[in-house]
């Protein structure tokens, strides 16, 4: 009658071949090339990359395909082997003043230096499934020589009036934080904070955002600046003395200017949310900056009373390569536990019946 | 394309394991009490074992010999695919004998067989915080601890017994260790705490999602809360095992029908064996177990 679970090893190994072989599918088919992913899947990989916390973008095409376009397990399997990287260091605060900008939108001013960029993007698009783009006929899109002008932040034009509260300063010696190295131990600096936002699930960070603005945590939001596009990455070489470049990496950051009325020590002012993310991933970085401005409710005097102001909730449950374990570790095995409520429940329900019938009798 | 096939021994780099190893240390100078550390992403999710995996892999030597059970048993997937993952890793020797074990890492159960000195039971922990379900907030329970208030707990368990007449908690049950820190066995069942108590194996538990180590160092007092008018009691099984015929051990039910046929089978798969090697017989084994191969 009994037969005792075992076998797990075989059981697990043909599971593996069968997902190998779905993973593939139609053989006849060609199999995808990584170049095509990149290429043809680049938010996806973006997104992979950004809560992968690796800028690799050869990796994250590679993951994806191997995660079967979950997304969630693509992170996952690069967050993974970023673990096993060494760390040699941290670089410079990237100079997003500086970045090479493809897309630059300020929903704030109409014009302002450096100009209005639409760039890449869905908005103003029909959703209107279109069957032309399976060709390869796309015409190409109409470009211009790069003008020499700067694009100062939009915060940086409002900070020279007083109008924005400075970025904040910090102590030169002061090492960042890092909460790859260290356990996180609340209440987080905001250094942290955005380290765990910037690396937080999208859609977890979106609801929160989106929440704030149906008046949970509201915060008077808005766009102050969209940028994407490039900036450089240096490396501060103790042997050398001085700052080299380690090449060009593609950021979206999302400026958000909110209402502040002031306090007594604080005139009026806006008040900053800020959203960094890799890649092109404009609609992270915005609900991040949301939810950044809701998290800074304390240094502001706010009453903590929504779920997005709060640093514990959000930051706990925003990562969702631990949220997903978490959940899904569910499937394993837990009659041990389960028996000892099965016991429990019969004892409680024989003593149950007893008074029942103790009381009938009665 | 960057290579990924090398890896350290045990997976971890050493660095890593250092600072995993000093939060051991710490875990074990103050029995009982959670040490943060910065856990690292396995390649396994978290919430399957990830924290004992860090610990096991923190703390194994080429000469160890390494057991690894889910719900006692050592052929439970999850327990299967831990065990493979050293064997790739770190060439270990493995082994399901309890008795030639060094180091045991275990989800849910404490073996039955009396571990000794020398050996080390490795608990994966998901919530390693005995508090969580009474205060959700880790600022709090930290200072709940630091100030040894553990009367919310109390309140919790007498609720229990003014509602359902008795406590009613059955795993993860709460302990006090060396007359200070309450802690979380993890999720093993009741009938396991007292094995945890002056045990002279050293326990080490990881968290890897929560980011937290404890220790139960060996000969340690490990005591169950109760109230003296309602003693904590482990749980007693009506019947023996049907294959080995054990008493005094953890069983499991296992459904034969639809029409509420079952048996009580040992959860520790080991013990099971062993007994039956040494010619214990419970009543469905024989027949039964033989007409189904």
């Amino acid at each position: 009658m009994y037969v005792a679970v075992k076998g797990g090893e075989a059981a697990i190994a043909n599971a593996h071949a069968l997902l190998a072989d779905r993973r593939r599918g139609d053989r006849s088919v060609p199999a995808l090339r990584l170049d095509q992913i990149m290429e043809q899947l680049g938010l996806a990989v973006d997104r992979a990359m950004g809560e992968g916390s690796l800028y690799d973008r050869e990796l994250a095409a590679l993951a994806l395909v191997q995660a079967r376009g979950d997304l969630i397990e693509a992170i996952f399997l690069v967050r993974a082997y970023r673990t096993t990287l060494p760390r040699f260091g941290y670089s410079k605060p990237v100079d997003t003043g500086a970045m090479l900008i493809e897309r630059r939108i300020s929903a704030t001013f109409k014009d302002l230096p450096g100009g209005q960029m639409l760039g890449p993007t869905f908005d103003y698009t029909h959703r209107l499934l279109d069957p032309t783009i399976v060709s390869d006929e796309v015409p190409a899109p109409v470009t211009r020589e790069a003008e020499a002008a700067q694009a100062p932040r939009v915060t940086d034009l409002l900070g020279r009036q007083g109008l924005m509260e400075p970025d904040g300063e910090t102590d030169p010696d002061r090492e960042v934080g890092d909460l790859t190295r260290e356990p996180l131990d609340f209440p987080l600096d905001r250094d942290l904070r955005l380290q765990a936002l910037a690396r937080g699930d999208e859609g977890f960070l979106l609801a929160l955002g989106y929440s704030t603005q149906r008046g949970y945590g509201r915060s008077h939001p808005f766009v102050g600046e969209i940028r994407i596009g490039e900036v450089a990455v240096e490396f501060d070489v103790p042997e050398l003395g001085f700052a080299v470049s380690l090449g060009r990496i593609r950021v979206t950051e999302c400026q958000m200017v909110n209402q502040f009325k002031g306090s007594a020590k604080v005139p009026p002012q806006f008040t900053r949310g800020y959203g960094l993310v890799f890649g092109q991933a404009e609609r992270k970085a915005m609900a991040m900056s949301l939810v950044d401005r809701a998290l800074r409710a304390k240094e502001f005097g706010e009453d903590v009373v929504a779920p997005a102001q709060d640093e514990e909730f959000v930051i706990s449950h925003s990562d969702n390569v631990q949220a997903t374990g978490f959940v899904e570790h569910l499937k394993l095995p837990h009659y041990v536990d389960f028996q000892a409520e099965l016991d429990l429940i019969r004892r409680m329900r024989a003593e149950h019946e007893a008074a029942e019938l103790k009381e009938a009798a009665e | 394309m960057t290579t990924t096939a090398q890896y350290n021994f045990a997976y971890l780099d050493e660095q890593t394991k250092r600072m995993i190893r000093r939060a051991i240390l710490k875990a074990i100078a103050i029995p009982g009490y959670q040490v943060p550390f910065s856990s690292r992403e396995m390649p396994m999710p978290y919430g399957w074992g990830t924290g004992g995996v860090q610990v096991t892999a923190s703390i194994i030597g080429p000469s160890d010999v390494l057991k690894v059970i889910d719900q006692g048993a050592d052929d439970t997937t999850n327990a299967v695919s831990i065990r493979a993952f050293f064997a790739k890793v770190a060439q270990v020797q493995t082994t399901t004998h309890t008795g030639e074990a060094t180091i045991i890492q275990t989800r849910h159960r404490i073996p039955e067989r009396v571990l000794g000195q020398g050996q080390i039971l490795v608990y994966q922990v998901p919530i390693p915080e005995p508090l969580r379900f009474l205060e959700p907030r880790e600022t709090e329970t930290r200072k709940m601890h630091a100030l040894e208030e553990y009367g919310l707990m109390h309140v919790k368990l007498y609720e229990d017994i003014a509602r359902h007449g008795r406590i009613a908690t059955t795993y993860a049950y709460p302990v006090k260790v060396e007359g200070r820190y309450v802690m979380d066995p993890s999720p093993t069942p009741k009938f396991d705490n007292p094995k945890m108590h002056m045990s002279e194996a050293l326990q080490l538990f990881g968290a890897g999602r929560e980011h937290r180590i404890y220790a139960v160092p060996p000969h340690t007092e490990v005591v169950s809360l109760d109230f003296e008018d309602h003693p904590f009691a482990i749980q007693h099984f009506e019947e023996p095992c049907a294959l080995c015929g054990a008493e005094q051990v953890y069983l499991d039910e296992v459904i034969l029908d639809d029409r509420g046929g079952h048996m009580y089978v040992c959860s520790d798969t080991d013990n099971c064996e062993s007994r039956r090697a040494e010619g214990h017989r419970g009543a469905l084994a024989g027949h039964a177990v033989e007409a189904a191969e």
